[in-house]
């Protein structure tokens, strides 16, 4: 009894062990390839481990395209996720306020309207935000990788704070209340610095969020040095570029960094946000 | 937070003026970066518009070419469609699939969960999807391992019609991670009593998962259907960057054409019927799987 158990055990781990090797495997493989012989790359495509490791990969992918590195197009990439990052976590924290705490006329309007906009893609945007944009002068330029995230239109992040504020005791609200603080206090004062952790998740995923987004690059940087590495990823995958694929590779991998080592440091809050916001629908 | 004067404190201090004045920037945000563009792409859909010139006011024109005159725009509902009704059902099978296997739990399940939700994090990136392009390549990694087990080792995934749209099938059911984690969850909700009572009764495993697990799960299957569908309607990178549409508009996606009409053949009046067009079938999609809901999904008011 014991021994069928312990062997039903092992299988048990074996398969999902291997499962989970065949999905990371292509990520790996990504990987390990980088470090190769670019030109050995895919003769050697089913060897996993490089005889050597190489980092003329690095080096060659780092140089960019037209005098342009792989520096400025990470620098970009970073600014553009802080900035639209810090705007929608802010935004979304005083508005899931407002929505969840406050009684007025419309507020179950708005609730609707946060709705919809958490169901309105960025896709179907895409053509109408860039007419609009383009009327405003802003193709060109990062205002629309920014500005509007500064207005909490992801309801996504809206919904997972009023989730959060909902759970916490109204009469913390009362008390300030009693005591003299105003809304608008009750929000700085108390409220905000509970929000932590729900701030934190809504922090990693609009970085992340920001950090892949494409779309919205391809659509409005034209100029090659204010590319995001997802725009400047592309000029790899091109017809006609010179295929440098470990540098390619190099590069790809470079981007997924952040992403991954935010994964691994971050996984509880990732786990909690994708749980509680999915549960709750 | 905000600054107050003292003659204005009190007022400002009502209840359904802070109400309003915290949703300010949604308010905004929703007027100016949805209403508004939405308002002006529905009256440039009216219009032959290239960007270059100001527009021109033609009435149903773009809309009567697209439903009557322009094969690719039936051909890439019909690609969108394929692609949404068998990558959402499969990528949800494998993600409940995985779920109970996971869920019964050892000391190793935050470390499998890791592994299989990682892709879903990273897999809209164009990253992957340029890595993707290259492990279907026909010199690619996945023909270079077909051919270590003796299988035909020079086909030609993406040039083929037949298996194009695979690729980016499987990309999306490898992306299983998020409904897989929302599954977790949902499937540890479940009160252990309910089991507890099967037992006693004598049902066994799949009586169990059909009369108990699957009915409670619903309301969490619905929920990542819904939302899944309508992502699923609209996948852009993978295909912009994998594919492009190609070979012969086989993997051509609403989004991908849309965008094709708009910056690379100038038809932006067009494009925006399109989009309009993406908005009602999304919407369509929506509403039906809603009114399905009561046939379904169990509601655990009654």
């Amino acid at each position: 009894m014991r021994r069928k158990k312990i062997i039903n055990k092992t299988i048990y781990h074996v398969l999902v062990t291997l499962f989970g090797l065949i999905m990371i495997y292509p990520l790996v493989w990504m990987f390990m390839s980088s470090f190769k012989d670019t030109n050995t790359i895919f003769t050697t495509a089913t060897q996993l481990i490089p005889e050597t490791f190489k980092f003329e990969n690095y080096a060659n992918g780092w140089k960019g395209f037209g005098g342009i590195s792989f520096g400025t197009f990470f620098g970009n990439s970073l600014f553009i996720s802080i900035l639209a990052t810090i705007g929608t976590v802010f935004s979304s924290a005083i508005v899931g306020y407002g929505l969840q705490r406050c009684k007025f006329k419309g507020s179950r309007i708005l609730f609707v309207a946060m709705l919809l906009s958490m169901m309105l893609p960025a896709q179907v945007l895409m053509i109408p935000q860039y007419l609009w944009y383009q009327q405003l002068g802003w193709v060109g330029t990062y205002l629309p990788l920014i500005v509007p995230y500064c207005f909490a239109i992801q309801g996504f992040f809206v919904y997972l704070v009023m989730n959060f504020i909902g759970g916490i005791p109204k009469e913390l609200d009362e008390s300030a209340k009693i005591d003299g603080c105003t809304y608008y206090g009750i929000f700085a004062r108390i409220i905000f610095p509970l929000l932590k952790p729900v701030l934190v998740t809504s922090f990693i995923f609009s970085f992340m969020w920001r950090w892949d987004d494409f779309l919205s690059a391809l659509l409005y940087i034209n100029d090659s040095a204010r590319y995001p590495v997802s725009l400047a990823l592309k000029l790899f995958a091109d017809p006609g570029s010179t295929s440098d694929y470990g540098a390619m590779f190099a590069m790809a991998s470079l981007s997924l960094l952040p992403i991954i080592v935010i994964f691994i440091f971050m996984q509880r809050y990732i786990v909690e946000g994708i749980s509680t916001s999915g549960l709750k629908g | 937070m905000k600054k107050k004067s003292l003659t204005l404190a009190q007022r400002l201090n009502r209840e359904s003026t802070a109400g309003v004045v915290c949703s300010l920037p949604f308010i905004i945000g929703f007027l100016f970066f949805m209403i508004v563009p939405m308002g002006i792409s529905l009256y440039y859909s009216f219009c032959d518009y290239n960007i270059l010139s100001p527009p021109e006011f033609v009435g149903l024109k773009n809309y009567i070419q697209m439903f009557t005159a322009d094969d690719r725009f039936w051909k890439s509902i019909g690609v969108t469609f394929y692609f949404a009704l068998v990558s959402v059902p499969l990528r949800l099978i494998f993600a409940l699939i995985v779920a109970m296997i996971l869920v019964k739990g050892s000391k190793a399940s935050p470390f499998y969960r890791a592994v299989y939700y990682l892709p879903s994090i990273i897999g809209g990136s164009v990253a992957v999807s340029i890595l993707w392009k290259r492990m279907f390549a026909t010199d690619g990694v996945i023909n270079q391992i077909l051919g270590m087990f003796g299988l035909p080792d020079n086909t030609s995934w993406l040039g083929q019609t037949s298996t194009a749209i695979w690729t980016l099938i499987i990309l999306a059911v490898w992306q299983f991670g998020s409904s897989m984690l929302i599954f977790l969850s949902a499937l540890k909700q479940i009160p252990a009593e309910l089991y507890e009572a099967a037992n006693v009764d004598g049902a066994n495993g799949i009586q169990k998962f059909f009369r108990i697990t699957l009915p409670l799960l619903t309301p969490t299957i619905f929920f990542n259907l819904v939302m899944q569908m309508i992502n699923g309607f609209l996948a852009f990178t993978q295909c912009y960057i994998i594919t492009q549409g190609k070979p012969m508009d086989s993997t051509l996606f609403f989004t991908v054409y849309t965008y094709q009409q708009s910056f690379e053949f100038y038809k932006t009046g067009y494009a925006a019927g399109m989009a309009w067009v993406m908005l009602l079938i999304v919407g369509l999609v929506t509403l039906v799987l809603f009114a399905t809901k009561r046939f379904w999904v169990y509601d655990e008011g009654n």
